[in-house]
């Protein structure tokens, strides 16, 4: 992407006011959509951004600088521009030698999205539209969209590393409007990997078309969501946010420095009933959080946060980790070149446990069977989180019934940890995600197996 | 710096006879500071630019945006753009926004104070900021973020149907998030204050905003769940007139996606009622003098006393809905001109946040929400967010509740106003603030 000795000679002048570490973050990205919504193509969408994010770090302080102009002068005014917003202290010449490191992913994309034809990536989008309306005369309105992006990123620091990636993610999501007696009601489903066209080979959207209508049209019949304390059981997959927002942003190192975590100074507690295993993994091939290297050029890895139940350790991002003198764990993301990199998650997941997930629903007298949760929120310092079901049932003696409307549940992480009382055998990976902080999204996966937590708040109409 | 309108009408000037042509050009300056302990944690000093380029050939849309604007960019987004057209689905509504008459009002919205003002003076405003928050209560134990931000935008609007327009915005906002801590529990709280000139930020009022958000809530405990009188805290309001604004726009109301749909000239709210888009009025931090298809912002009433009197519209849904734009194209320079409301307020009332309270026998202030995106279907209507706040008892604040949801419909809730407040609160967001009184409201608890 760009020459090895300029990449040096943009650190050397990154450094030349004595800072302690400087780093260059070169991106060129690509991107692709089409979207559908009521029977039509509205648009096909082609994006390029492409530039270089210099960071320069003295003491405490971080200088950050970024410019769309890659040549040799563009990059020394942001390498200048950064060292001066750092402001370090005494000046001297240092030299940067780089090292090329290999980081690769376990799979390799097989149909690069530019390969494949526009008029191929409209067809999908009519082909599931066309699924979606014919899977009831109840569904009044259909949207999908489609996207792609190929985002080949270089790091290089004054620590000598170079590293490279070529990322390529593919996404297909699908609304569904069904119109009864009691209104309107949506369904959604989505799809996306970190992989190219391929994906479709083993995922078909006129499949998923129809789940997304069946969802809307199932909720036409749903009774209002009670409210108040109820059991809660979350299906396969479907409640991996609740994991992402309930532990794994209080797992941050960034926010556990600062104390606006629950979790911080708990290490070597028991944090979390110990059927509890909860993992964060850049490395799970193909899925929607997965990468070969993170975006401070650190490989992707597999790190334990919770094991049966006590806390093992916290995510890391470079800053974070010189502080504490460890590496990092592979946790440094950014949203763009335009970014600076913090502590974020990859793919976050509650391992499998033992019990057949029949039985857990069959040993649940009464409560609420969540198969899918939407977005959500979380207070870090409380660990107070909220989200909002979008398809969830009664459990009635021991069995699913009805289906109820969309209503948010809410409770506190560390008290969820700690009421998990089954886990199921069925492990999935949940829906790609995007997650924010501060600003800045980056794409994540979650998964969980079917679990029962004994105590949730449900924020419903009911009485 | 390149001259953003040269260049929008240079690419415009490559249109050929078959086809319509417009094109966005924009460049954004941008300064943050975060400190942390009385020292700068990290600086950011960022230039950015970018261009969109939309072609209509046959009644076809086509797409490109580039995060640059080097001369062979704007000829391979152009190529890009026009590509992609020839795969959109014909659609006879689709075109360009036409010059409409209406004059573009001069808003005054640069202010070159947050040019002049040394960096050094910025720094310093964060640092106090940092300083205050910490000293205004001995509960305050620590603080995740003390920033301060400022920005300068510029774009330019070109097209083939005779659009031209520019122009040149500022803005500062200083933001600080707080914790509290007492006896083992931890709150959290923010403040902020927004100004086109930094000079006029008001340290004080983010920082005393963030120690009251954060203590105010030490020792909340979850109640048992009833019906009762809600009052929004003028930052709830605002997120909540995003959501309503949503249900509002032209695009979701003409594909069925609104619960407003078939409800023009109805009465959907109490009469205390009445909502503005108003991106004229220059207190509002997303006030501009044009919208995204490059003609003028316009001040639209949206619901007249509990009446639906108007939509907002681009040019397409204008089109589309046999009516016309309503000055309220919103977009990026990566996406095409979208339409959504730009600066909501409600009329205010006549009374204070005490004054409203006074009057309620049994409620909950809510000082705020969380998880209102996706709690809230803009379709049915269904409400349902997580939320945390203060009780209310015989007309005054009683002690802290949090791990609450609070549920109704956006049907009812409207119908069930009791009073909009006085206190008007413009932020740093396309919504004002105001105290809003909402009877009968489920809350949820324990």
């Amino acid at each position: 992407m760009l020459d090895d000795a300029l990449v040096a000679s943009t650190l050397d002048t990154a450094l030349l006011g004595g800072a302690d570490f400087a780093e260059v973050f070169v991106e060129d990205k690509r991107n692709s959509s089409a979207f559908l919504d009521d029977g039509k193509i509205e648009e096909l969408t082609s994006g390029r951004d492409r530039g270089a994010g210099i960071r320069v770090v003295s003491g405490d302080t971080t200088g950050f600088a970024h410019t769309a102009d890659l040549s040799e002068d563009g990059l020394r005014k942001a390498a200048e521009a950064a060292a001066a917003a750092a402001r370090g202290g005494g000046g001297g010449v240092r030299k940067v030698t780089l090292e090329r490191q290999h980081a690769s992913r376990d799979i390799e994309v097989e149909t690069f999205p530019e390969t494949v034809a526009k008029a191929t990536k409209v067809e999908l989008l009519q082909r599931a539209d066309e699924a979606a309306r014919s899977t009831g005369d109840a569904i009044s309105q259909v949207s999908a969209r489609y996207g792609d992006s190929r985002r080949k990123i270089l790091v290089a620091n004054s620590d000598g590393l170079l590293a490279g990636d070529d990322q390529v993610r593919t996404l297909f999501s699908i609304n569904c409007v069904a119109v009864g007696d009691t209104g309107m009601q949506t369904g959604r489903e989505s799809h996306g990997r970190t992989v190219g066209f391929e994906t479709f080979d083993h995922h078909d959207v006129s499949e998923m078309a129809r789940v997304a209508a069946n969802r809307a049209i199932t909720k036409l019949s749903a009774r209002p969501a009670p409210s108040g304390a109820q059991t809660v059981v979350v299906g396969p997959g479907g409640g991996g946010v609740l994991f992402h927002e309930a532990c794994g942003h209080g797992l941050e190192a960034d926010l556990v420095a600062k104390s606006a975590s629950v979790f911080a100074g708990r290490m070597g507690e028991q944090v979390a009933s110990p059927l509890v295993t909860l993992i964060d993994d850049g490395t799970m091939s193909a899925e929607w959080g997965n990468f070969a290297i993170d975006d401070e050029g650190r490989p992707a890895q597999r790190n334990v946060l919770i094991q049966d139940g006590i806390l093992t350790d916290y995510m890391y991002d470079q800053i974070r980790a010189r502080k504490e003198g460890r590496p990092s764990s592979g946790n440094g993301r950014r949203q763009s070149y335009q970014h600076l990199p913090m502590v974020r998650m990859t793919n976050t997941y509650i391992t499998g446990g033992e019990d057949n997930p029949a039985d857990i629903i069959a040993s649940t007298p009464n409560g609420i069977y969540v198969a899918q949760l939407g977005g959500g929120q979380v207070n870090t310092a409380t660990g107070d989180f909220v989200f909002g079901m979008t398809e969830a049932y009664l459990i009635e003696d021991g069995k699913i019934t009805d289906p109820i409307r969309e209503g948010n549940l809410i409770g506190n992480g560390p008290e969820v940890l700690n009421r998990i009382d089954a886990l199921g055998n069925d492990f999935a990976m949940g829906h790609p995600g995007t997650c924010g902080k501060d600003g800045q999204g980056v794409p994540v996966g979650d998964g969980t197996p079917t679990l029962r937590v004994t105590s949730m708040t449900v924020g419903g109409t009911a009485a | 710096m390149a001259d953003l309108l040269s260049i929008a009408k240079k690419v415009v000037g490559w249109a050929d006879d078959h086809e319509a042509v417009e094109v966005v050009a924009v460049h954004e300056r941008d300064t943050e500071i975060r400190v942390y302990g009385g020292e700068i944690e990290q600086f950011t000093a960022s230039e950015s630019q970018g261009v969109g380029v939309r072609v209509l050939r046959d009644n076809r849309q086509g797409f490109a945006y580039a995060g640059s604007l080097d001369e062979d960019v704007l000829a391979e987004t152009l190529a890009e753009a026009r590509d992609n057209a020839a795969f959109g689905t014909p659609d006879e509504f689709l075109g360009l926004a036409e010059p409409d008459g209406v004059a573009v009002p001069a808003l005054g919205l640069f202010d070159e104070r947050v040019d002049t003002m040394a960096t050094d003076a910025k720094i310093a405003l964060a640092i106090d900021l940092e300083a205050k928050t910490l000293g205004g209560d001995p509960r305050i134990s620590g603080i995740e973020s003390a920033d301060y931000v400022d920005s300068i935008s510029e774009s330019a609007i070109v097209s083939t149907a005779g659009i031209e327009s520019t122009s040149r915005e500022s803005g500062s906002y200083v933001t600080v998030t707080a914790l509290a801590e007492e006896d083992g529990d931890t709150q959290i709280g923010f403040g902020f204050s927004v100004g086109r000139d930094p000079n006029a930020l008001d340290v004080g009022k983010a920082a005393s905003d963030a120690a009251d958000r954060a203590t105010r809530l030490l020792g909340a405990t979850q109640p048992e769940s009833e019906r009762l009188t809600i009052v929004f805290d003028p930052f709830v309001t605002a997120q909540f007139l995003g959501i309503l604004g949503g249900t509002m726009d032209g695009d979701a109301v003409f594909k069925g996606y609104s619960l407003f749909a078939d409800r023009m000239n109805d009465d959907v709210a109490s009469p205390l009622f009445t909502l503005i888009d108003d991106p004229t009025n220059t207190d509002a931090f997303t006030a501009g003098e044009t919208d995204g298809e490059g003609l003028a912002s316009r001040r639209n009433v949206l619901v007249e006393k509990g009446r639906l009197n108007s939509f907002v519209h681009n040019a397409y849904t204008g089109r589309r809905m046999d009516t016309s734009s309503t000055g309220s194209a919103v977009r990026s320079y990566s996406s095409v001109p979208r339409v959504g409301t730009r600066a909501l307020f409600l009329e205010p009332g006549t009374q204070s946040q005490n004054e409203l309270i006074a009057g309620i026998d049994n409620g909950v202030l809510i000082q705020g929400v969380s998880g209102i995106h996706s709690g809230v279907n803009p379709v049915s209507g269904d409400f349902s967010t997580g939320a945390e706040g203060l009780r209310i008892r015989n007309g005054a604040l009683g002690e802290p509740l949090r791990e609450i949801t609070i549920a109704s419909t956006l049907q009812r809730m409207l119908g069930d106003i009791q009073a909009v407040g006085s206190d008007v609160d413009w932020l740093p967001m396309s919504a004002a603030g105001v105290s809003l009184v909402i009877a009968d409201v489920t809350m949820s608890g324990s």
